[in-house]
């Protein structure tokens, strides 16, 4: 009998309207979302809580953690190698998972260097494509490779079967859908009729008349010897053409799948919203499954409430009286800390600031209340006042978006 | 606000406002849009003609100028400020009419969609067309100033590395001539700057470090100023953050409710957060300041807690930047 995994029919059942749900239903999870609203953390909270609570093998496939975080996930400096979080790691973070927790990071130029070597027809192109000149530059941008690498990396470990549950963070895009649509435009890229143009006449060294206004204006422009290092690589890259597209849209086909879902993180700030909303309607359009928005970076509730601003509001108004009721017990403490126009100061300041926090507190529950999309799960993780820098963070972060 | 940087504001001002080209970039959702089009906003209130261009269009200046979005032809959303977005094969079209006398007619459709493709798969061409146009416009003297609402850090070294890329890539054509004036705009740092705009927290503090050291290595272009965006108020000095930390002590907290009348913990939980946060984000902050050259300038820009987006966000955070120089 083989132990049971996380996918067994053991005690729990499935509950598509809960993190918790989502995440033990699903094989792939892909957070997606505007910059700068904590994308990375919460994709390496949903692993560590899956880790925890469901078992199996989780791995989160990150792409640019902050130097504290990918240290406290062993990934400093290790490029693309797949690594298992230490046990220890756990236990000093006072819990004991169920299952493994693995991370690794994108390194793109690593990544582009393995599907080369994977589709190149034989060691000679191979070794031409791998040395030269332009590979290196253009592997590194053309056609948001880097968004494409990710889709690619994620197909390649699904394939092999090695994980339970792969939670990815997806790079920061110039348009957040760059990714979703990266394996059609690599695709599009290597069926195309232009760069069959671009390739034949260095091929057969003629140039038909429809294309020979546009070689005479690219001679001009470009440098026909540059033109030539461009075309002698497309030829390589040619070889490998059928590997490609196959290859793009077996990735596509996989984002589709019943086994993937998308987690959508924002803030409640009014431009990651916006842009959050556009994604989640786009992936909806798009019949791509929208399993959840996690809310990040919410402020605390109390903060909205009406008897807390009054006691605010009564604090600014008679911050002198209130001040002089107060001194006699600070003074008991400490003679130095009962100063009336000193202590004044402070509680102005303390009211000011609550009704300063109240006021974005307000605003973005207005916002989250006419959210346009609505998710089977709709999660929030509060603001927490510290970096989010190792698996006890991890841990505080996952909890507060598991609900608990 | 923190300290001022050492230079007198003086010279401030001929640094930042008075240059023809400035590259604002910044990591995602740091307000580098916000920034940006603050700086242009600045600028033309002191009667300088501004081209503000947005690189990866996504409209969101039209959203801080309250107006629709811009096209590659420059429309005047403000007095003195005109907005436009890229678009590289609307500059690969400018740029053949101009440079080569190229008739704009006909065939140019598929051609442009052919260079399009070039450019994409061609390192460097995309940027030279798009860096190239600001460099134009700035020769050309159609505006005092060009802000460049660049690229996030990522992908900003590319395009001002290009020109210098394209030079030691591409030894003849009609691109390689071009590229050596357009290094001598970027190169010279009374006319061109890099504004990088980050906040102060851990990942935006890092890459704006990451990002100084490689403008420093692989571009000619000089990093002028970091912009640090909103900066949480100080609550407290030293004796007074005291009292603040008594005031939750029994019997001031006490007093504090019968005063009042009612439970101030709400209250000073929030003053905590800020605290907090703000001691948190003040390591950050030193970090950066320790990572960075004497020479680049730092300007802080508060937190604005009423508004956070819309013109009305582009006018305060203008203010605040004008103070900041010293205007």
């Amino acid at each position: 009998m083989t132990p049971p995994s996380r996918r067994s029919e053991s005690s729990r059942t499935p509950d598509d309207s809960t993190i918790d749900g989502l995440l033990a239903a699903k094989e792939i999870a892909i957070a997606c979302g505007p910059g700068g609203v904590g994308k990375t953390t919460t994709a390496a909270a949903l692993a560590v809580m899956a880790a925890v609570r469901h078992g199996g093998k989780v791995l989160v496939l990150t792409v640019d953690p902050a130097r504290r975080l990918a240290n406290a996930l062993g990934l400093e400096g290790l490029g693309n190698a797949e690594r298992r979080v230490p046990p220890e790691a756990f236990r000093s973070a006072g819990v004991k998972p169920r299952g493994q927790l693995w991370a690794a990071m994108l390194d793109t130029k690593e990544s582009w260097d393995a599907l080369i070597r994977r589709h190149a027809p034989d060691a000679a192109t191979r070794d031409q494509i791998l040395a030269n000149p332009l590979y290196a530059n253009i592997a590194g941008r053309f056609v948001q490779s880097h968004d494409y690498i990710a889709m690619e990396r994620l197909y390649e470990i699904h394939a092999e079967g090695d994980y339970d549950l792969i939670v990815v963070d997806t790079p920061p895009t110039r348009n957040a859908l760059d990714f979703l649509d990266a394996p059609r435009r690599m695709a599009d890229f290597f069926s195309s009729r232009l760069l069959r143009w671009l390739i034949v006449p260095y091929r057969s060294r003629l140039v038909n008349v429809a294309s020979r206004p546009f070689y005479s204006i690219a001679d001009r422009i470009l440098g026909t010897q540059f033109l030539a290092d461009i075309a002698e690589f497309f030829i390589l890259f040619q070889s490998m053409y059928d590997g490609f597209v196959a290859r793009a849209g077996s990735v596509t086909r996989l984002l589709s799948d019943r086994r993937t879902t998308f987690v959508v993180v924002s803030t409640l700030e009014t431009v990651p919203l916006r842009e959050a909303e556009f994604f989640a309607a786009e992936l909806t359009r798009r019949k791509l499954h929208l399993g959840a928005i996690v809310l990040n970076k919410v402020l605390p509730d109390t903060l909205r409430s009406a008897e807390a601003t009054a006691v605010a509001e009564r604090l600014r108004d008679a911050s002198a009286e209130v001040a002089e009721a107060v001194v006699p017990a600070l003074s008991a403490v400490d003679a130095e800390l009962g100063r009336a126009d000193q202590v004044q100061r402070v509680l102005a300041e303390v009211a000011e600031s609550f009704l300063n926090f109240r006021v974005v507190a307000v605003r973005e529950a207005e916002a989250r209340s006419h959210l346009a999309t609505s998710p089977d799960v709709l999660a929030t993780a509060p603001f927490f006042d510290t970096d989010i820098f190792d698996l006890s963070g991890l841990l505080r972060l996952g909890g507060a978006v598991w609900g608990e | 606000m923190p300290p001022p940087a050492a230079r007198p504001p003086e010279a401030l001002v001929t640094g930042l406002l008075d240059l023809e080209l400035v590259f604002v970039t910044g990591k995602g959702g740091v307000g580098k849009t916000t920034v940006a089009t603050a700086l242009a906003v600045l600028a033309a209130q002191r009667h300088r003609r501004v081209l503000l261009c947005e690189v990866d269009a996504k409209g969101d200046v039209a959203g801080y100028t309250e107006t629709s979005p811009a096209g590659f032809d420059p429309v005047e959303v403000l007095p003195g400020l005109w907005a436009m977005s890229m678009d590289t094969e609307a500059s690969l079209r400018e740029y053949l009419k101009l440079q080569l006398r190229i008739p704009v007619v006909g065939r140019i459709g598929p051609l442009a969609k052919a260079f399009d493709f070039v450019a994409t798969a061609a390192p460097g061409v995309r940027e030279i067309l798009t860096v190239g146009k600001f460099c134009y416009e700035v020769r050309e003297r159609h505006y005092d100033m060009v802000v460049v609402d660049a690229p996030a850090t990522g992908h900003i070294i590319g395009q001002l590395a290009a020109p210098q890329g394209i030079n030691d890539l591409v030894k003849v054509g009609l691109i390689r001539s071009q590229t050596d004036w357009m290094l001598d705009i970027l190169s010279d740092p009374t006319r061109t700057g890099l504004v990088a705009v980050c906040t102060p927290e851990e990942m935006p503090v890092s890459e704006t470090i990451e990002l100084a050291e490689r403008v420093r290595d692989e571009t000619t272009v000089r990093l002028d100023t970091v912009v640090v965006n909103r900066v949480l108020p100080e609550l407290f000095g030293r004796s007074e953050e005291e009292v603040f930390e008594a005031l939750s002590l029994p019997g001031p907290a006490a007093a504090l409710a019968a005063a009042l009348p009612g439970d101030p913990t709400p209250v000073l939980d929030a003053a905590r957060l800020a605290v907090t946060l703000r001691r948190t984000r003040a390591t950050h902050l030193d970090r950066l300041r320790d990572a960075l050259d004497d020479s680049v300038e730092m300007l802080y820009l508060p937190y604005f807690f009423t508004r956070s987006h819309g013109l009305r966000t582009t006018r305060q955070v203008a203010s605040s930047l004008g103070e900041e120089l010293g205007l």
